[in-house]
This record gives C-alpha cells, structure tokens and sequence, in this order.
C-alpha cells in the first residue's frame, strides 16, 4: 500500500452511458430501501470500466451525488479498495501477483519480463497498449506464478509463455485464459488423482456416471472471456 | 484416500457442466424440499453432528454458528452472508466451487439460509474473481428461473440471493470488515461485541459463513451428519479442500478427507516434493497467517485442525504453501509481511504501526542487514501486535514472523554474520515496494 | 424522577465497585478510581476502539487485553463460583500492552514537541510520560505525511495525526457535515477532507480541541503562546443567544484563545467557530477613548468633556424625547442601570429589540424563552421549525437538535427557508399562511412536541400576529401540557432575554426601537451598543460600546465600553438561565466597564445612580429582579402565559415568507465584523453558497 493520490489531470465531466445509468438503477435495487449505500462498490467498478479502467474525480463526484454520500467518503472508499485505478492505465493491465506462493513458484521471473517489456510499475507505455503493477495474492496459488490481465486470469506462466502471450495481445491476436500450459484449470499437472472413477484419468474418458442422467449436456468448452 | 462417491465436489476442475443441468445431474437440488420439510431445527441439530468447523480459517463448529442466531423479528430480518472473498496467500478453494460448481454454494446457501430464517443471502466475492463472478451471477438467474430461489419459490421459502462484488481488500475477508463493506463502507473490523448474529448486516442478525461450509451442507444433510463425521480424526471431521501450492511436482487444489498425513496428501495428489522428500524445508499449512512448520514436523503430521495446533500452527484454510530447501525463507516470510503491512486496514494502532515495522526490519534482515538483538526486538514487536488489535490481522501478520524466528532464527543469524563479514553501502532491495 | 436503576458489581484492581450496567469498563474503572489512558474514546462521539490505549485485562474474559472503551459492563461474566467480574488495570499484561501501543504510536510521531502548539497540554505526550518507556527501538525511516488544507480556522501538521478519527466521527456524527475523512488505508491511511477544501462546518474549529496530539491546530492562534503562560477565565459567550460556557485564556492584557467548557444543559462542550475566532476582532476597530462629534467629524474627548456635552444636550431636552436602546451584546447590569438612568430623567423610551421582535414581557416569560431548555430538545420527540435557521442562528444548539434527530423516532419540520441544517425534514411551508394551517390541528400523537420560533419570524411588523398564530398551534398541538412546556423562541442576541426580564421595554407612553430611530423622533437617544439598527438624522446620538461600527459612525458622543471579556457581568441565555461571566482582560486605552460609565455619566446628569460599585448595583438588581440571583438557574415561564399569547387578537399576519435574520452568519456584532478571520470565513461561506446555488 501507498499513498494513492487522484490523476493529477483529470476530465473536466463524467456522466454514465445511457445503458450503464440503467446498470446503475438496477444495482441500487439490489439493496434494501435507505441502503443504498452499499452500491457504492458496484458503481465506482460500471464508472471506471466505462471510463478506460481507471475512475475520474468526476465519476467519484457522480456516485456520491447518484447514492446521497458526503464525496469524502466516496473517496474514502476509491482510495481504500486497490482495485480502483486513481490514475489511466494501459489498454492491457496487467496486475502481476507478487505474494510468497508465485514467488516460489518463479514469479520474479515474470517480474523481470513485465519491467523488460513494459518498464516501472505504474507506467502505461507510450503506444498506450500496457501498464502493469504488482498486487497481492490473487487466489489461483495452484496455478502459479499468475496475473490478471483486464479481466482473465493468466496462469502456470513461464518467462517464454508470459513473453509470447504478451506479443500476441500487442499484436492484437487473440489469446486465451486460464493456464498457459494446457492445464484444466488447477488440476495436478499430468493426469487427475480424484474423480477418476468420474472423468478418468485425463478428465474427459471416465465413465461420468451422471452422463445418463435426465437431462445432462455434455460440458461446454471452457468459455474464452470475450470482453472487451 | 478419498473414494470418489465420498466426494462432494464432483467438480472440482470444470470437467463437467458447471450449469444447473450438469450440477443437478451430479446430485444437486435434488429434492431440497425434503430437506427444507424436516424443518430448520434438524438441519442445525445435523449440521452440528456433522461435526463440520467453518472453512474459512478459524474452524468454528458451523452448525452452533447457525444455532446462534436470534429468533426472527419482523423489524429486523437475518441475514446469512457467504463469504467469498478468498485473499488468503496461499487460498484458491472457494474459486474453483464457485466457477465449477456454483449451484453448490446456492443450494446450500438456500438450506442455511432456512435454517437460520433469513430470506435474503449476500454472497460477498472478491472483486478479482470476475469470470467467478460472472459464472455465479448466472447460476444464480439459472436457479431463479428454475424457481429454485426466489420469493416464489419451489421450495416454499422466500428466498433471494444477491452477489456483491468486492474491490480489493484482503481484509474484508474478516466478517466484520467484510459486513461494513457491504454497507458501502471503507472494510474496517468492527469491534466485538456485538457479534453480526446479534448486530451485522444493517444491524440486524446476521451470520458470516466461508463458501465452502456452506457448499458441503446440502451433500451433509443428504448423506446424513454421520457419513460426514466418519472422515478425520475425532473433533476434525469431514472432507476438505486442500490447496497445495509451492514447491510441489504437481500444485494443485484436492479434495480428500482432513487429518489426512502430509506426506499422503503431498505423495498422493501432488507428485511429491520436488527434489524429493529430503529437499523439503518447511510447510505453511493453513495459508499465509499460520506459522511455518519445519519439514520434520510437518512429513508426518496429520492435517487437521488439532494436531497443527499442537505443532504450533494450524489448518486454516487448508491452504498448503510448500517450500523446498532452494527457498530463501526469510525473504519468503518478509514478502508474507509486507502482504500485512499492503493488507493493514489502518484502523488500529498495533497492526497499522506495527505491519509495516515488522516488514521494514524484515527486509534488513533478509539481507543481513541486522543486529542479532534485533531479532528478539522483533519479535517483541510481534507480542505487541498480537492479541492487541480489533481483528485478527495483527495475529496474523504476527504468527508467520514468529514462526520463522521460532524456527529460522539460526537462518537470521547466519545473514547477519554474512552481511557484517562483507558490509556494503548498496541501498537494501525490498524497501521500493512500499514507493509502487 | 431517576429511578432506581438495577447496578452491576464488578471488581477494578481488587476493589469492588458498582456501576450500572451499560457503563463501559473504561466508566467502570474510572468510577473504581482507576485512570485509563485513552485517544480515540470521546464521551460525545461514538466508539471506534482504535487506538487500543485503554486496554485492560478482564478475568474470565479472552486471554488477551480488552479495550475498555469498547466492553460493556454488562458484557462481563461472573466466574464459574459466581466471583465477581474483575478488571485489572495495572497487571503486567496491561502494562505490556500500553507501552507496545505507546510504543507504536511514537514510532511514527515526529519529535517536534518544542515546536508544537499542542505541547504543554497533548494527550500523547502526557500519557508517553505516564504510561510509555524512555527510548525507542524503532530504527527505520520515519513516515512522511504531506499537511493537508481544511480551511481557514484549524492548520494542519499531519506528520503528528495518530489516527484517533475523533475528527472524522465529529465531523460526521455532531457537526452532520461529514467533511472529514480517512483515505487510504494501512500505514498510509491519511486524515483528509475532500481533496483538501475547507470543511463546511459552522463547528469545525471544534476538531482542534478533539484532536489528542498536535495535528489539528486552531490555525489563528499558531505559534502565538504557550499554554502554561496563560490566565485561564470562565466566561460565557455572547456570540448568540445560546449563552455557551467558555474560557477567555489571555497573556496580560491580551485575550490569546478562547476555548469551550464543558457545560451539559447549554454547549455540552462545542463551541462556534464564531465563538472561538473572534479573538483577533476584540483588538482591532476598538473605541478606545471617547469622542466628540465637532463639525461634523469626531475628535477625541476627556471623558469630562464627553459628559458635559451630554449633560448639555439632556438638559435642553424635553424628557418625552429622550430614549435608549440596547444592543446583542449588552450585559444585564449595564441594561439595569441604563434603564434607572433614563426612567430617572422621566423617559420610558426604552428599548432592547433593535431588531424590532415583538416579543414582550407583558405577556409573561413563557412567551419570550425557549422553555423546553435547551438539554430539553433531547426529550422531545416532535420539533416544528418556525421561521428560524438554527443552523446560522445558534449552530451549537442546532447540534443538539441533530443529537436529537440522530436517536430517531423524531417527527422534524420545518416552516421558513429550506436550509441545509445537517438533518432532514418535513418542509411545511414558507410562511405565516402554513404556520396557519396548525392553529387548530388536532394533537400531535407525540408525548413531548415543541415548536421552535426563531426571530425570522418574530422580528418583522406582523411579528406579533405570528407569535400569537404559534401559540394557538402549540395549544392545539399538545406542546402545552403538564410538566411539558414545548414552545422555544430561540433569539439571536445575547442580551435579549436580560433586557426582557429587566423589562428594557417602552414604558407608558414609550417610543420602541424602530420610532425611537426615525427622524425627529427624538431629542437623545442612549445607544447602548446596537450596532444593527440605523439611526436616522436629529436626534443627538450618545453611543456607548466597544467598536467602530456603524452604531459610532451615527454617534455625536461615543463613550468607550469594555467588550464582553473585558467585564464581569452576566447574561440570559435563550432558556432564560441566568449566567455568570468573569473578567479576562481589561478594556483597551481609556475605555471602561459600562456600568462605571453609567455611573459616572448620571452623576453630571444630576441623576446620580443609586449604587457605587458593581455589588451594589447587583444588590439592586437582585432586589427588584431577584430570578438574576440564581445563576445557573432558569425561572421557569408557565403554561398561562402561552394562553394568554394565543388570545392576543389582531390583523392576520401578512404572507412573506419567513427569513431567517441571519444572513451571514460571521458578520452578526461589531466584533464579528471587525474580526479577520471572522472576514475569511464570511467571504469562504459565501463563496461556497455560490458554488452550491450554481
């Protein structure tokens, strides 16, 4: 933790979409009347994703006028949760895990690549394509070392799989989720030890007793996260 | 081992539907209203034969959590709040339940919630686990529009869950923090008592239960308390989710029955130590906040609740971090505590003051750059911390530095004699971190 | 009325005490005698619990130390044998942790001691001394903290904050503002208000006293003194009619500071920032000799030339034109004595109303006095607002009403402006044609209703016909009822309840305010410091006060007065509570305490006053009106008079709407505009209502 300051420039206005007003209404319903407070995670995340992934003093603004909350405390809460980018991030943000599990498992080499390829933390490059910082234990401590990249998870990285998935999103090809090694998702590498009897040894052979059961679908493919 | 018909994730790694069809063709929602007919107080008095302690770290018996709960008044609606925040270093259990087999957790949340009396469930994610996110919110409609939930419900107990996304803060994964959060506060511990079953969520009775206490309950009530008490060591029962993490040949998360032996779980499911079990230096068993313990300690030790204890430690969240003898363990504890020092909510004093002290001399010393009295100051430092704060983020953030000092202090010293045979004046690497 | 409430026994350090059981352990401890070191625990704010200072260790409790602020008594469990609960304050366990949460609040805390304003009178470095050890072991980098602004009154040293957030939950729960806030999170949370602008707060100065250590500091008083050089004196404020409890702290003849004392039915223990800052406007502009007007311009005058001028100009007036007014700030015995003087030269021109209210006390004191009391606004459960903006009109009595409206189950509404008060309302209406609506409501289904009416609504031509309309609607809403008297006039001026008692009111025959400043109307007119009212030209003007305002600028003689500090004197607050204030300082050059001048004055009028010392003239006050004898005490208005108030018939009030008399709530008395930091704060209000109307 540091100290987290707003972007020195800031946008003169902010105003959500048409469409994420409506996100907004929604929201807010979840909760009960008078508590509308607790809202306030949900709109600061719609603002800084329509807003390039990162939230504008305006939008802080906005929210705390939209829930009825003094702006301090708007603040208060833009600052306290990390996950709030106060300053432009790049189109690809990369947060890189840096707690004990990856370390172990060689995320200083990831590391070395993100500082290599992209430079300090913190800095977006100047094609405006990246950006990256290092964040605390992301939860996929099997699949390490990981980061997260906008939204998807990537794991099992290596410096030359980390490397090449990184020329792929420059190169604007698409790249998947998930681990980088063809694992599925925190399985043991090489084969399951569990739920054999189910899935077989490889996941996909064993008799999968619930197969005849009424109604049953065969699995869909893991979906590749097509946003944005 | 865990036979595969006594495993209640079927799931687990996402080889099958994670939808309502594949979920219930693994058994979920399957008569639920029969269970819901034998009324809230066999579910509990279940519940609590089970003999299932909460899985999100501190191992509190579930079923009396629930029994705790007030008798339902008008003016004050209970309220059951899923704890999905996992943030623990070393935690990736709840992920998997929650992408892979979600109807789980919404089922069970269903049956506390009933057993409790509480028409409303908060699932409080954290705001990281967006895919996670995204799968729950749609089995959540799933189960809406199959009339599994909802104020009209199959099941004939009004009933709505709403999930609710977090933004970055470990320490709302505390019960308190994680309520004040949900409020749309900054996630700050409040101090107890009161207890959220008397005063939580907006006040009113609220109980705070780990992902994976509430997946296991509909598999309990179904298979029967003493099928799920049949698994561990007396006063330790039932299956459990290891996540093995580390230097291990094959990391991965598992499900396989508590107080199984390390070295079972490890030779098992794990491909073994990497190097072998010679190469092992020591575990940390139950996530970042339980000391290590060392490698002969630990090969044999069952993994329950009761017997890390005694060594000092604890199950936790069954989170297993592995470190062979190529771990530069001091580093490996002062990367531990800088996550304190990132994840201290400010509030008190000892851990907001002392976090970040404990960090900045572990640095030094991971570089020898210490004076051997330091250590004993240090973890002076750690008893100061300890016991002193409203939550237990301080015991936390002091537990690994005394487990290293207990059993790492020749390590400390040694650095120290390195450093003070070769002093230099390069800047000591680490501190730049808290500058990001 | 306390009933017998069940008490809890408990042992603190072996000695067995009994308490009631919703005291925390840290009451506990302190009623068994035992001092709790604390920072974050404020008896007025709630519990946050976060500096773990107060830790104690409980018998039967966890295995660790508990923090006594935060711990009920009630919360205790007896031992397995039924032992008493058992609290201990100085075992070795408490001892431990209050040197490590010492220790961990110092390790961050700059040395500056010497160079703090704080020092002298810190909590952190009294209890460092009391309860910490000598040295430290922190060897590491100290944390850098970048000050912040928060406007004009309170300077910030943010290195120093311990992050006790007593200003963040001030702010939030007492001023209702919610201007402050903590950012961030961790070692680096930082107490900040939005992006630094300055808060809104008419109580923010208030943040400095809570503040334990030297972080929030009264920015008009930095570097100015030392605390142990000053005389410390208990006064009451004359700011507005609330009458709060202060102390002038003065360096010789020089008022420093004033700060709050504690005083439960008045200002708890806040003040406004008006009360506190207008220090620096006790020296500047002041009348400090006194003045002949020749020619057209004022030269300065031997007190003997100024009162045979006087004597001059009286003598050759007829007595039927001869009249006096007081001003906001006058104290009761110089009103008492005024008035003897001008009966004396058969006049009964009086008047204390330069606002023109038509309160009178001909129809008894319940029609005059906020007679719930002010402590009394925590026992009722209804409040009608009635042409009054307490906000601006008396912003610490306004706290109370929030306090109120914070506990719920309160019906709030208002008729007048719709003002930000820092809580909600029902808004009912503009003006007299809503209060109207009430005359012949049916009872409120309340237990204690009470309508507050503010001088917006009293001080205007028809202000007569508004005070009857609301006593009719309080008659008919039940605020009127046995052992419950809710009708509250709240007024804007320190001296107005006084001069109502002493009834400073036109006498038979008499002009008021309002005639007495219209031209012609007189041949002298006594101003006794109002400054608020414009004396038109012809009569001769003998203004008596402190300042160069506009009361000195309409003046053919001025006499010079001493300023509220500069006297002792007592007041009547809005309750009708007689308060006693003491004497700080003297008053500047030649100017003297009021009642000497009267004195002095009535002598060369050949009227001489029938008392020669400040005790005499309170013998004589006491004598004639013997309630200003019982300080501290209110005599009580009764139920009567509000009937007699509602029968009062007339000419329907007219429909402009109620405003409030305050405009600018820094600019109220000649002291207030002769204050610069009184000026900044104006010019930062209005600047901010601008940014809000736009």
């Amino acid at each position: 933790m540091s100290v987290r300051r707003l972007a020195e420039v800031q946008p003169e206005s902010f105003a959500f979409t048409p469409e994420n007003e409506a996100r907004c209404a929604k929201e807010i319903a979840k909760y009960p009347p008078g508590r509308q407070a607790s809202a306030v995670l949900s709109l600061l995340w719609l603002a800084q994703r329509q807003n390039g992934r990162w939230l504008p003093k305006p939008a802080i603004e906005k929210v705390a006028a939209m829930l009825g909350m003094p702006p301090i405390r708007v603040l208060e809460i833009a600052t306290f949760y990390t996950m709030f980018n106060l300053a432009p991030v790049g189109r690809y943000f990369v947060q890189f895990c840096g707690t004990t599990p990856c370390v172990l498992r060689g995320a200083d080499a990831i590391k070395a690549v993100l500082e290599r390829r992209i430079g300090p933390a913190g800095q977006v490059t100047a094609d405006g394509l990246f950006s990256w910082i290092e964040v605390e234990c992301l939860g996929a401590c099997c699949n390490a070392p990981m980061v997260q990249i906008n939204d998807d998870y990537y794991e099992d990285l290596t410096p030359e799989n980390f490397d090449a998935l990184l020329d792929k999103l420059a190169a604007g090809r698409p790249v998947k989720p998930g681990s980088q090694i063809g694992r599925r998702t925190s399985e043991p590498v090489g084969g399951l030890t569990s739920l054999t009897s189910l899935y077989g040894v490889d996941g996909r052979s064993g008799p999968q007793t619930y197969r005849g059961s009424p109604g049953y679908d065969p699995p869909s493919p893991e979906p590749v996260s097509d946003k944005d | 081992m865990l036979d595969d018909k006594d495993r209640i994730f079927l799931n687990l790694y996402g080889f099958g539907d994670w939808r309502l069809r594949g979920a219930q063709a693994r058994g979920a929602w399957d008569d639920t209203k029969a269970l819901i007919d034998k009324g809230k107080d066999w579910i509990i008095n279940e519940m609590k034969a089970s003999g299932l302690r909460g899985r999100g770290g501190a191992g509190f018996p579930t079923g009396l959590k629930w029994s705790f709960m007030p008798k339902p008044d008008p003016a004050r609606p209970s309220y059951l709040v899923v704890n999905a925040d996992e943030s623990e270093p070393g935690t990736c259990k709840d992920r998997e339940i929650m992408r892979n087999d979600p109807h789980l957790l919404i089922e069970g949340s269903l049956l506390a919630s009933f057993a409790m009396q509480a028409h409303a469930c908060y699932i409080y994610i954290r705001g990281e686990y967006i895919l996670e996110y995204e799968r729950l919110i749609a089995a959540v409609e799933e189960a809406y529009e199959a009339r599994l939930i909802g104020k009209d419900n199959i099941h004939g107990w009004p009933f709505d869950i709403v999930v609710h996304r977090g933004a970055g803060a470990y320490i709302c994964g505390e019960e308190t923090a994680l309520l004040e959060s949900l409020e749309g506060k900054k996630g700050m511990p409040r101090l107890k008592p009161p207890f959220p079953a008397n005063m939580g969520l907006y006040g009113s009775p609220t109980t705070v239960n780990n992902v994976e206490s509430i997946a296991v309950a509909p598999a309990i009530l179904r298979r029967g308390a003493a099928w799920f008490a049949s698994f561990g060591a007396q006063n330790n029962a039932g299956t459990k989710l290891f996540c093995v993490s580390g230097h291990v040949e094959k990391p991965c998360n598992v499900e396989e029955a508590m107080s199984i032996p390390f070295r079972e779980l490890i030779d098992v499911h794990c491909g073994g130590i990497r190097g072998g079990w010679d190469n092992l230096l020591a575990v940390i068993p139950g996530g970042s906040s339980v000391p290590l313990v060392p490698a002969h300690e630990i090969i044999e030790a069952p993994m329950d609740f009761d017997s890390l204890r005694n060594l000092k430690s604890g199950l936790g969240t069954a989170a297993v971090i592995v470190m062979d003898k190529s771990t530069d363990v001091v580093r490996a504890i002062t990367r531990i505590s800088y996550f304190y020092k990132h994840e201290s909510c400010g509030q008190c004093t000892p851990c907001r003051e002392g976090t970040g002290w404990m960090w900045r001399v572990l640095t030094r010393m991971s570089e020898g750059r210490a004076q051997k009295r330091e250590i004993d100051m240090l973890l002076e430092v750690t008893t100061e911390i300890e016991g002193h704060t409203i939550c237990a983020l301080g015991d936390a953030a002091a537990w690994p530095v005394q487990g290293l000092i207990r059993h790492f202090r020749h390590e400390i010293e040694k650095r120290i004699d390195q450093y003070a045979a070769n002093p230099h004046s390069e800047p000591a690497a680490g501190f730049e971190m808290a500058a990001e | 009325m306390a009933e017998a409430k069940p008490m809890t026994k408990l042992l603190v350090d072996d000695v067995a005490v009994e308490v009631p059981p919703e005291y925390t352990l840290l009451q506990a401890c302190e009623a068994a005698g035992a001092e709790i070191p604390r920072f974050c625990f404020h008896e007025r704010l709630s519990i946050a619990g976060n500096c773990r200072m107060c830790l104690v260790e409980v018998k039967g409790g966890p295995p660790k130390p508990v923090a006594s602020c935060a711990m009920a008594v009630r919360d205790l469990r007896p031992g397995s044998k039924g032992e008493l609960p058992a609290v201990f304050t100085k075992s070795p366990m408490v001892k431990k942790a209050r040197e490590g949460v010492m220790e961990f609040l110092l390790i961050n805390h700059p040395l500056d001691c010497p160079i703090c304003d704080q020092g002298g009178e810190c909590d952190l470095q009294d209890q460092a001394v009391a309860f910490g050890f000598s040295g430290s072991r922190y060897k590491e980098n100290k944390r850098a903290v970048e000050d912040k602004y928060i406007g004009p009154l309170v300077s910030t040293s943010m290195n120093r904050c311990i992050h006790c957030t007593r200003c963040v939950r001030f702010t939030a729960e007492v001023a209702g503002t919610g201007d402050m806030g903590a950012i961030g999170r961790g070692e680096d949370m930082e107490i900040t208000t939005y992006l630094e602008t300055a808060m809104g707060s008419e109580l923010q100065g208030n943040v400095a006293d809570l503040c334990p250590v030297g972080a929030l500091l009264p920015k008009p008083y930095s570097f100015k003194a030392r605390s142990w050089e000053l005389t410390k004196t208990d006064s009451i404020d004359v700011m507005d009619a609330l009458g709060s409890a202060i102390r002038v702290d003065s360096r010789g003849r020089e008022v420093m500071r004033i700060l709050p004392r504690i005083n439960d039915a008045v200002n708890e223990e806040w003040i406004s920032d008006k009360t506190r800052q207008i220090v620096d406007g006790l020296k500047t502009r002041r009348l400090d000799r006194p003045y002949l007007r020749e020619g057209g311009r004022l030269k300065s005058a031997t007190w003997n030339e100024a009162f045979a001028a006087i004597a001059a100009k009286v003598k050759s007036a007829r007595p039927g034109r001869i009249g006096a007014i007081a001003g906001d700030l006058c104290a009761a015995e110089d009103m008492f004595a005024l008035k003897l003087l001008v009966e004396s030269l058969g006049s009964g021109s009086l008047d204390c109303r330069q606002d023109g209210t038509k309160l009178d006390p001909k129809f008894g004191r319940a029609g005059y006095i906020f007679n719930p009391t002010v402590a009394g606004i925590e026992e009722a459960d209804a409040i009608m607002i009635i042409g009054s903006n307490p906000r601006r009109e008396s912003p610490v009595l306004n706290a109370r009403i929030r306090k109120r409206w914070l506990k719920g189950n309160l019906l709030l509404g208002v008729i007048g402006e719709r003002a930000d008060l820092t809580y909600d309302y029902n808004y009912l209406g503009a003006g007299p044609e809503s209060l109207a609506r009430f005359i012949d409501h049916p009872p409120v289904e309340k237990e204690r209703p009470m309508l507050l009416i503010g001088q917006g609504a009293l001080a205007r031509s028809d202000g007569l016909a508004v005070l009857a309309q609301a006593a009719k609607a309080a008659i008919s809403l039940g605020c009127v009822k046995p052992g419950w008297l809710g009708f509250a006039i709240l007024h804007t001026a320190a001296s107005r309840v006084g001069g109502l008692d002493l009834g400073f009111v036109p006498g038979e025959g008499g002009l008021d305010a309002a005639a007495m400043a219209k031209a012609g109307a007189l041949d002298v007119l006594f101003n006794l410091g109002a400054d608020e009212i414009d004396i038109a030209p012809g009569a001769f003007v003998v203004y008596q006060g402190t300042h160069g305002d506009r009361g000195a600028q309409r003046a053919d003689v001025i006499l010079p007065g001493a300023a509220y500090t500069e006297k002792s004197a007592l007041y009547v607050n809005t309750e009708g509570r007689v308060q006693f204030a003491e004497r700080a300082n003297f008053p500047p050059g030649d100017a003297r305490e009021d009642w000497a001048i009267l004195r002095a004055l009535s002598a060369h009028l050949g009227k001489t006053l029938p008392f020669d010392s400040l005790h005499g003239l309170r013998a004589a006050l006491y004598a004639s009106h013997p309630h200003f004898a019982k300080l501290d005490a209110i005599l009580p208005g009764e139920a009567a008079n509000i009937e007699k108030l509602a029968g009062v018939v007339g000419a329907a009030p007219s429909a402009v709407p109620f405003v409030s008399p305050i405009a600018d709530f820094f600019q109220t008395n000649p002291i207030a505009r002769a204050s610069a930091v009184m000026a900044e704060c104006s010019a930062l209000a209005r600047g901010l209502r601008k940014e809000a109307a736009e």
